[in-house]
């Protein structure tokens, strides 16, 4: 879902990033956060809350809240909604609070 | 340890006119900022701001941000930038711990200013953490920033004016705006916000707030309900909104951890959106040299961060020897700059604040002798 027309932004087409989400090819545009990259492309759920493993998706987009931690390039909770997409990017889902063994 | 002249924690409209009016002082000055860019949340406002000219009244957010970080550019000699930059601590000596990606340093900084913002406030409705929920930040965000848009069809709670402006900004990026709800029995913005959303159909509904939001994965629906006079829910005013998105507009808190942590003193002040620095007129802290402005000094909005800004950006300056030749005269202008933008409604609100900051400045002054 992104925006083709606007009246006060440009927001003309952009160069295509491809990356992978939970090993599943995918393409942003240059300048998107990992978050607004999954978005566009329609994922809204980005983790799950610890204990009842509720979907979160984001909910402030500026790297307060922790609502978005994913698994990024094997390091996990990275703020995605603040992480610029870089090509060939490994995007995963996490379950609980993430490990770095 | 790097040694620093002043650091600047935060690059949004108080952290840039912070630094600049610091290095016009002749101060050295790093400014930090976490995110990618400098600019902070100007960058996603699309609208036209009010205020004088002195605060670029006219002109729109992002541009105002573009001619900050200008100004800040020209000045390489004296302001030294770091992006991606988060400041994760601040010690008493003024000591500040920085992150960016792998890497840890410390700075011991003659003075600081702090002017880190605001996070949004929550609201406690069943169903507020499914995905579709967002901050009105960070609706604009996703959709000023990166062209993204937040759903099809949205609701939004809160009429303040950050509600009505981000719902108009909906409509202009192609969202459909279900409702405007208050649960206030009036409009809190502007009449002129809420006036636009009227004349495209967008009805507001007063004394109503939301029940829950209903969905899966995702926001399927969302189901708001009337209040009473006492604000409780009306039983049988129940209605529900095929939305995929709802957007909470209820206000914002000052992040003052970073002067908490220190040992400054804060006070749970309403008025200006919950806990805040107790600061001098010169936007000091109870900790010597560190400074604050913006809405981590206390809820307002940008036109008067970016001369509280300045004002904190002299008076650091002046701290560390480098009185402006005309510090006296343009300190006044400040302060007479921000009468005049808090000489109005919302103004009051601020003012009340401030008197009640005050007042447990002094009490925290005679404790301490």
């Amino acid at each position: 879902m992104r925006i083709e027309q606007h009246p006060i932004l440009d927001f003309a087409p952009k160069k295509t990033i491809p990356f992978t989400y939970d090993g599943r090819p995918m393409a942003g545009r240059e300048g998107d956060t990992v978050a607004a990259a999954l978005h566009a492309a329609g994922v809204m759920k980005l983790s799950e809350s610890i204990k009842k493993h509720r979907p979160r998706g984001f909910w402030c987009a500026i790297g307060n809240c922790s609502s978005c931690h994913m698994t990024v390039d094997g390091v996990p909770n990275v703020k995605t909604c603040v992480t610029p997409l870089v090509e060939g990017m490994d995007v995963r889902s996490q379950a609980g609070r993430g490990s770095l063994s | 340890m790097t040694r620093q002249e002043l650091l600047v924690i935060g690059g949004g409209p108080a952290g840039l006119s912070a630094a600049i009016a610091a290095a016009d002082a002749g101060a050295k000055v790093l400014l930090v900022d976490r995110a990618p860019m400098l600019g902070g949340q100007l960058v996603k406002q699309t609208h036209k701001f009010f205020g004088s000219e002195k605060q670029y009244a006219k002109t729109r957010g992002f541009d105002i941000a573009k001619l900050l970080i200008a100004d800040v550019l020209q000045r390489s000699d004296r302001i030294e930038t770091a992006t991606g930059t988060t400041a994760v601590a601040l010690y008493p000596d003024r000591v500040v711990t920085l992150v960016k990606g792998e890497q840890y340093r410390k700075v011991a900084a003659d003075a600081v200013v702090i002017a880190a913002g605001a996070s949004e406030k929550f609201l406690a409705f069943e169903n507020n953490d499914l995905p579709g929920i967002y901050g009105a930040g960070a609706v604009q965000t996703l959709m000023n920033v990166y062209g993204v848009l937040p759903g099809k069809r949205i609701l939004m709670i809160g009429s303040g004016n950050i509600g009505l402006i981000v719902s108009y900004q909906l409509m202009q990026a192609g969202v459909d705006v279900a409702a405007v709800v208050e649960a206030a029995p009036t409009i809190g913005g502007y009449k002129v916000h809420a006036a636009k959303l009227a004349r495209l159909g967008v009805p507001i509904l007063t004394s109503t707030t939301i029940l829950r939001a209903e969905g899966k994965e995702a926001v399927e629906k969302a189901v708001t309900v009337g209040l009473d006079a006492c604000w409780n829910p009306i039983p049988g005013t129940e209605q529900s909104h095929d939305v995929d998105a709802v957007c909470v507009a209820v206000g914002l808190s000052p992040l003052h951890q970073l002067v908490s942590m220190a040992g400054g003193k804060t006070a749970y002040i309403p008025e200006l959106g919950g806990f805040a620095p107790l600061l001098t007129a010169e936007h000091e802290t109870t900790l010597a040299n560190v400074f604050c402005a913006g809405d981590a000094a206390g809820i307002e909005e940008a036109s008067s961060a970016m001369v509280e800004g300045r004002l904190a950006g002299y008076a650091a300056a002046k701290r560390l020897g480098h009185a402006h030749p005309d510090y006296d005269a343009l300190v006044a202008d400040c302060h007479a700059q921000l009468d005049t933008l808090r000489n109005g409604p919302f103004g009051r609100k601020t003012l009340a604040g401030i008197e009640k900051m005050n007042e447990k400045l002094r009490e925290a002054c005679r404790l301490a002798q």
